[in-house]
């Protein structure tokens, strides 16, 4: 269970992949495409062909490192992520990656090491921080099962499997960011919010894109920020799936009780407006485009999109901007404002 | 959080300044040092600590639970000793009383005086061997010119259910005055005895008398797996750590050695000097009464339920009022005799000796034991036989 814990979470380190590439790089994109794919052997080669050029390249060998671990060659990964700790040591990430295979090996003293140093790089790397709770669970029951001869039901073995299956089935997001600003995109863009820096260009169908992780050791609990504007995203599509499927009642339900209904009206007034305006068309449908959230803190954040409202009678676009509060473990929305 | 882990333990205890220098001493008061940081909350000397002494010996169970609670620690708070997830609570309890047993060994301080158990040795018992089954301790002291001297003290494991055996298979260890019969060597034994063994007398002279029984008791080592068990652990038997017991199997002398075990060591004093020298005055003149052919005086030296095991008092009155019509002159000399006050029976001895008897037309030496006790003010014998 811990393990299963521990790779989802390193799943998330995939993320340098996520980081943006020059024009030239068209190798190192389409080998990342085709890792994405599953397509390792042809993924490997492009890397290479592109090393070739950029033996140096951090990116490059990052990927090279997840192609050999999910080839299950795991020696060759751990000398590719060593070399980058080697080559790049500001970066948490290959460290990180480097202790999830040493604990998929059952060496949890070089695993703990791996993420310490993380974490000296990086000492808010929330990733490396959990990542070594779980090593450090993990080593507490191999003393417990020393000191009381518990069953070793779970073995290397299936903790190996495990991280293979689950390093690679996730999208990727990047920890490293400039700003705890989270930008993310509706549509067919991948669910998972990337934390960039502040230059965001959202395409439809192309990956996110976003400048390389800065030198500079900027991270504000990034992962924490990113997992809260996932959230604040969702209870927003859940808005608007509510608007467009006319339920009024769970539409209503998003909004808290320190809602202030605009124009001055009560509650119960405005309440009886909305219901009456989305009872009214026969067909609604809300898109959200351009999101981005910003988190206040961990119960407050708000997001700002453009919303596309298109109704048998009417179509709309805006610029619509959400104040979410979480409130007894549920975001709702205490303010709501048409603009920017 | 971390250092309720302790407070559930025991504790306001100082580290004593180190006694002995045994290996065995090492790692218990690196466990207790360990446990020492925990309550100060300084969970990463603790941490040390323990990895240290596991990096010795890795089948320290007890520093392995300590060791986990300390690494759980830092995953998640934790509430208890032992927090592993569903962790059978008899092997952890088992683990906690280690802990509370070596906590309360350290802090034990280094005995000055002689148990009271030890009255006499005689020059032949090189050392003695004292158990006290309350602190999971086993004492050996050397015989310096007849004066038992501390020379080191030993983390034991007793019976499941403690002390004071009674009946074959009631796990528990016996109580009393006995010595080490033989040695048996780790390649005529199982993995699980380790690196030795030392059967014991029990039952002896007295345990018969009283009509215990059950066989089998042994100061042993430990399975290789294994560096310690919990204080109460064996079916009887007083187990040792490996090293240990090689430690102390150098000092025993077969035949020889005695093995005292108490449920609790009372300390000798004033009162127990003059008790001693009250007993040995009567054995003397026990030994005077006979050389001087005075029959009744002698027999009057014999309990009204005195036996040998298998003669009764009137007996063996009648028999030696016959024997020693026939003399005309007794010598008795009695040499090398040591003499051991009774642990769980109070006002009970227990004297050993080599008897060299001399007559008109009969020599004879032998060993002997006798079972002094005193009642209404007066030591008599209430056994007596060849040892």
């Amino acid at each position: 269970m811990i393990m299963f814990k521990l790779f989802s979470r390193a799943a998330a380190l995939g993320l340098l992949l996520a980081i943006s590439i020059p024009v030239q790089a068209d190798d190192l994109q389409d080998a990342n495409k085709l890792f994405k794919q599953g397509l390792h052997a042809q993924a490997m080669e492009k890397v290479n062909t592109y090393l070739v050029a950029k033996p140096k390249d951090a990116q490059a060998r990052f990927l090279k490192g997840l192609i050999f671990a999910e080839q299950a060659n795991i020696p060759d990964a751990i000398t590719t992520f060593t070399g980058l700790t080697e080559d790049y040591p500001e970066l948490p990430e290959p460290y990180n990656n480097l202790a999830v295979l040493y604990a998929g090996q059952g060496n949890y003293e070089k695993a703990k090491s791996s993420l310490e140093m993380a974490i000296r790089t990086h000492p808010s790397y929330a990733t490396a921080h959990e990542n070594l709770g779980d090593i450090y669970a993990k080593m507490a029951s191999q003393a417990y099962d020393r000191a009381l001869q518990l069953d070793k039901s779970n073995t290397n073995t299936q903790t190996k499997l495990a991280l293979i299956r689950e390093l690679f089935s996730k999208s990727v997001r990047t920890p490293v960011a400039a700003k705890p600003t989270v930008t993310a995109q509706a549509g067919s863009a991948p669910a998972t919010a990337p934390a960039t820096t502040t230059a965001v260009v959202a395409a439809a169908s192309a990956p996110v894109v976003a400048q390389p992780a800065q030198t500079k050791p900027v991270v504000t609990v990034v992962a924490l920020d990113a997992d809260i504007s996932t959230e604040v995203l969702k209870a927003t599509k859940e808005w608007a799936a509510a608007w467009s499927a006319k339920n009024s009642k769970k539409y209503l339900a998003l909004y808290a009780k320190e809602f202030k209904a605009p124009d001055g009206l009560s509650r119960s007034a405005w309440e009886a407006q909305r219901k009456a305006r989305i009872a009214a068309p026969k067909s609604i449908q809300i898109g959200i485009s351009e999101a981005k959230v910003k988190v206040s803190d961990e119960k407050h954040a708000s997001i700002t999109f453009r919303q596309s409202y298109r109704a048998s009678h009417l179509n709309s676009l805006s610029a619509k901007t959400l104040d979410w509060a979480k409130v007894d473990g549920q975001w709702l929305i205490v303010a709501e404002r048409s603009g920017k | 959080m971390p250092s309720r882990l302790l407070s559930l333990l025991l504790l306001s205890f100082a580290l004593p300044a180190a006694a002995g220098d045994s290996a065995s001493r090492d790692m218990e008061l690196g466990l207790a040092k360990s446990l020492h940081a925990v309550r100060n909350n300084r969970l990463d000397v603790a941490l040390n600590e323990v990895d240290s002494l596991l990096k010795i010996n890795p089948n320290f169970k007890l520093a392995q639970l300590v060791r986990g609670d300390l690494l759980m620690a830092r995953s998640k708070p934790i509430t208890d000793f032992g927090a592993a997830p569903n962790a059978p609570l008899d092997r952890v309890q088992d683990l906690r009383e280690e802990a509370n047993a070596r906590l309360q060994r350290v802090q034990q301080q280094q005995p000055v005086a002689m148990p009271k158990y030890l009255w006499q040795l005689s020059p032949k018992q090189k050392y003695a061997v004292v158990v006290d089954t309350s602190k999971s301790t086993l004492y050996l002291f050397e015989n310096v010119n007849g004066e038992p001297r501390y020379v080191s003290d030993f983390y034991i494991s007793v019976g499941k259910k403690g002390a004071d055996k009674i009946v074959e298979g009631d796990q528990k260890t016996p109580l009393g005055v006995y010595f080490v019969n033989s040695h048996l060597t780790r390649d005529k034994l199982t993995d699980f005895y380790g690196s030795g063994a030392y059967p014991l007398s029990y039952p002896n002279e007295w345990d018969k008398r009283l009509g215990r029984n059950g066989y089998g008791i042994w100061l042993h080592g430990t399975p290789s797996d294994t560096y310690s068990r919990p204080p109460r652990a064996s079916n009887g038997c007083v187990v040792l750590a490996n090293n240990d017991l090689t430690d102390l199997g150098s000092h025993l002398q077969v035949g020889v050695t005695p093995v005292i075990i108490a449920s609790q060591i009372d300390w000798s004093d004033e009162a127990d000097l003059t008790e001693r020298a009250a007993l040995l005055k009567e054995i003397e003149q026990w030994r005077s009464d006979w050389a001087s052919r005075n029959t009744e005086a002698y027999l009057s030296h014999y309990a009204h339920d005195f036996s040998t095991g298998s003669v009764n008092l009137p007996a063996f009155a009648q028999q030696k009022r016959l024997v020693n019509s026939g003399k005309t002159w007794i010598k008795v000399k009695m040499n090398n005799v040591s003499v051991f006050p009774y642990p769980s029976q109070p006002n009970l001895v227990v004297v050993n000796f080599e008897q060299d008897y001399d007559s008109n037309n009969l020599s004879n030496r032998m060993l002997k034991r006798q079972y002094w006790m005193k009642r209404d003010g007066r030591w008599q014998i209430v056994y007596e036989g060849a040892a």
